[in-house]
């Protein structure tokens, strides 16, 4: 259970984008996340909840885009979505490759401030 | 003073100072020549008596050291000291990981250009090591045969984040009725193509695969290192 350090990582540099933009509030933070990341949703989301206390990001809200795990497939020499995070082989062919392009995201992509 | 609301793009990886610290231990490493190689596994699989081997066969030939991480207790650095090399031990309290920065505090003093191999053994945690590069050249997840064979389905990011994985404590195999073939299906699963190596740190089965291995390696490595020290001068993105 390491999501709560995740958060509090999140938030130091969340600080610091606002304060860079000249931002008043941060409303939302636009997160992309990979089932790869090994940081699980839920976890974050609550953890989050905790970390946001007493903070002047307490009313901030935490948009999660699950980012689904792809890999460029060998057979179909492109990039494809895979059966599951246990059995990564191309959803089309069902070619199983270690090659993973997305799916290991861990990142702030916007916020949304005032 | 305006109020209005607007959308700021950022694209940044939240664990960007250890993604930074990493980046700058990898660095370090390569530049030193030194071989780093990183375990990670669930509690009680063996990681630090199967390191407490490979440093006895590697210590012969080779400038060995390691970095134990622990999150209360220096009893693992303690067993490790007996190889009598460099051990250091890294009490992470709360934290049920090793971070790149702590690795390099563990580090300070150290000459590390006066090593070949450096061993990093995470805290027994098979979920929060996936999300922290360490700087690492290779990383190797370990599985006990009392454990499971369907363990790498359970916790797919640690095997996909590794390299290659080594399944401990195969004498017990027998005893313990475990399915070789169904713990090989799962890994191959998760992480299609992954080298798995079966050794036991009791007998030394499999053990004699591993001085070979990491030699050959490093001398990859450090040809690696040397190719990329002629093309200096050459910026990073060319």
């Amino acid at each position: 259970m390491h999501e709560l350090s995740i958060a509090l990582s999140l938030l130091d540099l969340v600080a610091e984008e606002a304060e860079r933009q000249g931002a008043d509030r941060v409303l939302e933070i636009h997160l992309k996340l990979g089932p790869l990341s090994g940081v699980v949703k839920e976890a974050l989301l609550g953890s989050f909840e905790l970390a946001r206390e007493n903070t002047p990001f307490a009313e901030t809200q935490l948009v999660i885009e699950d980012v689904p795990v792809r890999v460029l497939c060998p057979t179909c020499r492109t990039t494809r979505t895979v059966v599951s995070i246990q059995e990564l082989c191309c959803e089309e062919c069902g070619t199983p490759t270690p090659d993973v392009v997305s799916g290991r995201d861990l990142e702030v992509v916007a916020l949304e401030v005032q | 003073m305006s109020s209005e609301t607007r959308l700021i793009q950022v694209r940044q990886h939240v664990l960007k100072q250890n993604d930074v610290a990493a980046r700058a231990l990898r660095r370090r490493f390569q530049d030193a020549g030194v071989y780093v190689v990183s375990l990670v596994s669930s509690p009680g699989t063996g990681k630090t008596a199967f390191l407490e081997k490979l440093l006895d066969l590697l210590r012969a030939r080779h400038r060995v050291a390691a970095v134990v991480g622990d999150l209360a207790t220096d009893n693992d650095a303690r067993r490790l000291a007996r190889a009598q090399v460099p051990i250091r031990q890294i009490t992470t309290g709360m934290a049920c990981h090793l971070e790149a920065e702590m690795v390099r505090n563990a580090l300070e003093g150290w000459r590390l250009e006066d090593l070949d191999f450096l061993f990093i053994e995470n805290v027994g945690n098979l979920v929060c090591p996936s999300t922290y590069d360490l700087g690492e050249e290779l990383r190797l997840v370990l599985l006990s045969v009392t454990e499971g064979e369907d363990k790498p389905l359970k916790y797919p990011p640690i095997f996909n984040s590794s390299d290659m994985a080594v399944i401990t404590k195969i004498d017990l195999a027998d005893a313990v009725e475990f399915d070789r073939a169904a713990a090989r299906r799962s890994i191959e699963s998760v992480r299609p193509g992954m080298d798995v190596v079966e050794v036991s740190a009791k007998t030394g089965q499999g053990m004699d695969y591993w001085p070979s291995f990491f030699e050959e390696r490093l001398a990859q490595f450090r040809k690696g290192r040397a190719a990329t020290a002629s093309k200096a001068g050459i910026p990073d993105h060319v």
